[in-house]
């Protein structure tokens, strides 16, 4: 334990930038040593060049928002259906035994197998995409809400039942905390998965503009730089949605932390 | 005895395996096996009739015409072409090709995931140098690299496998990474006051207490293994069963498609039940502490 070699001796905040330095030190060393010809190499230079053209022209700006209004769509329109079905499913048993077989079977079908069947019944449009997105945001609502209600503990609701609070007291007091860890993870999943449908559609129902037409272009021109621009912002999305929602959770679900402390 | 082997089926819902019905109710009285076998009976029958009156309405909505037919083939019609495909041996080809590169793929993904979150779980230094790098590795989706990959390996077999590996691989390390870290303090101490060597303490302290959450992860990264091949294969593939979907819409041929999503859902289906399965046998030692 107490043996320090090199790796040990880099203070610890600069340890992740050791790896992705070395390898942009190697891609850059690739193009200015010239070890291969094909066009497909192109320098860290050229990548920041075409972002910032990219940039400059708008054309991101029409991309990204594109995207992002498709996700936000099909996300609050399958979250929003995805929170009524998971409710149902975990308020009702007889709701979860005649619809709740039939749902999970459902889940099993891989989503992308139905880009195809909306793509015929919705078009290559928007409609088409919106809607894959909202069924990719559907599924992780309803299993979780389903799972955040069944796991509200019995003991809870019979103090409620005890102390005669209407079901709507029942709902606001009891069941909506002690579900809201759950439920929230259901949202956590289901944003991530829309943002995932959205790139899917786009590049599956290849029509119009966003992020994932973008990646298209670049690979139909051989414009290496172009596809390499677009993974980057594909990621830096990915690394904004997941901030917000740590800093949401941290904030909605503060309490969890605060009762805990207090025993 | 009996209540805490039911809880232990309760959260995972439907996911409970006739394994787990066997194993905890091999112990209880036979009145109360009887009982367990006719809720299980109950609950069977109950799942029929919804999707039965979804399928009479489907089938209604056919015959009365509701819905011309390339838009909505009956589902007679689906079932027929769903029995031709599976007569002519069409089907089963290209489901053995689509199983084989998830299984490739996914085994790919499974032992580089162990290693890396291994790694990472057990060596806090290592971590520190790789983590960032795969956290941003794994922000983009695998639709984010199938155009770069298509660009640097083309559209053959590899990209395929490397596409998998990397769907399978990021649940796979980010899970047994995290399964490690969050062995209890307590038990750590307690195995070093026995004096254990280290690989004492990690074959029967921190993987034991870490396969619940390594499961979780492997359980994911199947699920996104066969997610991620339907995608490769609807984008760059003449053959399997994404290809099949692909095939069927370019011919305008809605009950084709259909007939392919159904056969998806089916493996879908048999891979859930499958890891249920190895789970429940996995975790057998679990049950008696829960």
């Amino acid at each position: 334990m107490s043996s320090t070699n090199v790796f040990q001796r880099v203070p610890r905040h600069l340890r992740g930038w050791v790896l992705p330095a070395a390898i942009l030190l190697v891609w850059w060393a690739a193009v200015a040593g010239g070890w291969s010809t094909s066009p497909l190499l192109v320098s860290p230079a050229a990548v920041w060049q075409r972002g910032v053209t990219q940039v400059a022209s708008g054309e991101l700006w029409v991309a990204l928002s594109a995207s992002l209004w498709r996700m936000g769509w099909g996300f609050a329109i399958g979250a929003a259906a995805g929170l009524a079905v998971g409710a149902l499913l975990g308020w009702s048993r007889w709701a979860e035994r005649l619809v709740g077989p039939s749902f999970h079977t459902l889940k099993q079908i891989s989503l992308f197998a139905w880009i195809p069947m909306l793509s015929m019944w919705f078009g290559l449009g928007d409609a088409s995409k919106v809607a894959f997105v909202a069924m990719a945001a559907f599924f992780p609502v309803v299993l979780n809400t389903f799972e955040g209600l069944r796991s509200v503990p019995r003991e809870y609701l019979e103090v409620a039942r005890v102390y005669e609070f209407s079901v709507a007291q029942t709902l606001a007091r009891v069941v909506a905390p002690a579900a809201a860890p759950s439920l929230f993870t259901g949202i956590q999943l289901s944003l991530i998965y829309a943002w995932l449908a959205t790139l899917g559609a786009e590049y599956l129902l290849a029509s119009g503009k966003g992020l994932g037409n973008t990646l298209i272009d670049g690979r139909e021109h051989f414009w290496m730089d172009l596809v390499l621009f677009g993974v980057v912002v594909i990621g830096l999305v990915g690394f904004a949605l997941n901030w917000l929602l740590a800093a949401a959770e941290r904030r909605l679900l503060a309490w969890r932390d605060r009762t805990v402390a207090k025993y | 005895m009996a209540i805490p082997a039911l809880n232990a089926a309760g959260p995972g819902g439907l996911a409970a395996p006739p394994a787990g019905h066997s194993v905890a109710s091999a112990p209880l009285a036979p009145a109360a096996t009887r009982r367990a076998s006719w809720a299980w009976a109950w609950r069977w029958l109950w799942a029929w009739p919804f999707p039965l009156a979804v399928l009479a309405l489907w089938q209604l909505s056919a015959v009365g015409g509701w819905v011309p037919e390339q838009v909505l083939p009956p589902p007679a019609a689906v079932f027929k072409v769903f029995a031709e495909l599976l007569a002519s041996g069409e089907l089963w080809d290209h489901l053995t090709i689509s199983l084989v590169r998830v299984a490739g793929g996914f085994g790919i993904g499974l032992v580089l995931g162990l290693l890396l979150g291994g790694a990472m779980g057990l060596s806090p230094t290592f971590r520190d140098y790789v983590f960032p790098l795969f956290k941003a590795f794994s922000q983009v989706p695998v639709i984010g690299w199938l155009p770069l990959l298509i660009l640097l390996v083309g559209i053959d077999e590899g990209l395929k496998f490397l596409l998998i590996a990397k769907a399978a691989l990021v649940p796979v390390a980010i899970n047994t990474c995290q399964g490690i870290e969050n062995v209890p303090n307590r038990l750590v101490e307690v195995a070093r006051v026995y004096g254990y060597t280290r690989w004492q303490m990690l074959h029967k302290v921190v993987f034991p207490a870490a396969t619940a959450p390594i499961w979780n992860g492997v359980r994911y990264g199947l699920t996104h293994a066969w997610l991620a091949l339907v995608v490769v294969e609807l984008l760059a593939s003449s053959e399997g069963i994404g290809f099949l979907i692909v095939y069927g819409r370019q011919l305008f041929q809605l009950d084709v498609v259909l007939a392919a999503v159904v056969a998806v859902g089916i493996v879908g289906f048999f891979i859930d039940k499958l890891l249920a399965a190895t789970e429940a046998w996995l975790l057998r030692w679990r049950k008696p502490g829960l």
